[in-house]
């Protein structure tokens, strides 16, 4: 199985979850924003960092570069698309998830970790955790502050997609929204980075299961 | 021609920028600041004849993120 992380310029984190992917036996191919067209992939990383220097908002230039045309293609397929922090801001800056990330209510930059507790573990992403399982995973994020409005809050909780909340809520995301998915559990933006815990030299391994299953759980579905 | 579009949050959408400022005001002495909501200016440089529509589909795609902001256009021929 393949899977493809995108490289914008100020990427930070995609080299982490290119070994990420491929400590979970995936082959990885990296792409540059400037392609317009991705590899034969199974899955899309959108990976962590700074992409055009957070220059406007957040997210919101990558979110117009050639390859995320493709991105949105590959989605609009039926493709896999996981996109971490930075990745999370690029898709909701896509439309491919709904909401947006604000600057957090403390103003800081917070990195640290803390304990998220799995709500959807019907996505090929979160299918190796417990519902409600409590994991430790890092964040590292000045603007993680997960808002959307009433309705569409509703219709996430309504609908299952909250995939991962905080235990304390360290940015005022809207009722403690870590991650979430798409409608077809296909796509999945968290702000936490579990690419930063997936292998014991990182401090922790909670982070491992959204890597491990990925081609029993993509085979099954 | 050119163009000045303001983008603001919308109402109800915290700016924990604004309510930073705000605090640094009343420590300064300043009185009476009920509220400051921050926002950005974005000054167009653009060829004559574009279209206000032109500027409003430019809003839409990427000047604003209509999901927590709102923008106003301000042309100026």
């Amino acid at each position: 199985m393949r899977a493809a992380v995108v490289v914008f310029p100020g990427s930070n984190c995609d080299r982490d979850l290119a070994v990420a992917f491929r400590a979970a036996g995936l082959e990885v191919d990296m792409v540059w924003h400037k392609d317009t067209e991705l590899p034969q992939v199974d899955i899309v990383g959108v990976p962590g960092g700074f992409s055009y220097g957070d220059y406007l908002r957040c997210g919101a230039i990558a979110a117009q570069s050639p390859i995320c045309t493709a991105v949105k293609a590959h989605a609009d397929r039926g493709g896999y698309v996981l996109g971490i922090c930075n990745g999370f801001q690029v898709l909701t800056e896509t439309g491919l998830l709904p909401g947006a990330l604000l600057r957090n209510a403390g103003l800081k930059y917070i990195c640290r970790t803390e304990t998220l507790r799995v709500e959807a573990t019907d996505s090929i992403f979160t299918q190796g955790y417990r519902d409600g399982q409590e994991i430790d995973i890092p964040i590292a994020h000045h603007d993680g502050n997960y808002f959307a409005d009433v309705a569409t809050l509703d219709q996430l909780e309504g609908d299952g997609r909250v995939a991962f909340r905080y235990a304390s809520n360290p940015n005022g995301s809207q009722r403690d929204i870590a991650g979430i998915v798409s409608d077809n559990r296909r796509v999945l933006g968290m702000m936490p980075h579990p690419e930063r815990a997936a292998d014991a030299g990182h401090g922790g391994t909670d982070g491992a299961a959204m890597f491990v299953g990925l081609i029993d759980a993509v085979a099954k579905a | 021609m050119k163009a000045r579009v303001h983008v603001m949050l919308k109402n109800g959408v915290l700016d924990p920028q604004g309510e930073a400022v705000r605090h640094a005001l009343g420590a300064m002495g300043f009185d009476g600041v009920d509220a400051v909501r921050q926002g950005k200016v974005i000054d167009l440089d653009l060829a004559p004849g574009t279209t206000e529509a032109q500027v409003t589909e430019m809003c839409e795609k990427l000047l604003a993120n209509t999901v927590i902001e709102s923008y106003t256009i301000e042309i100026a021929s």
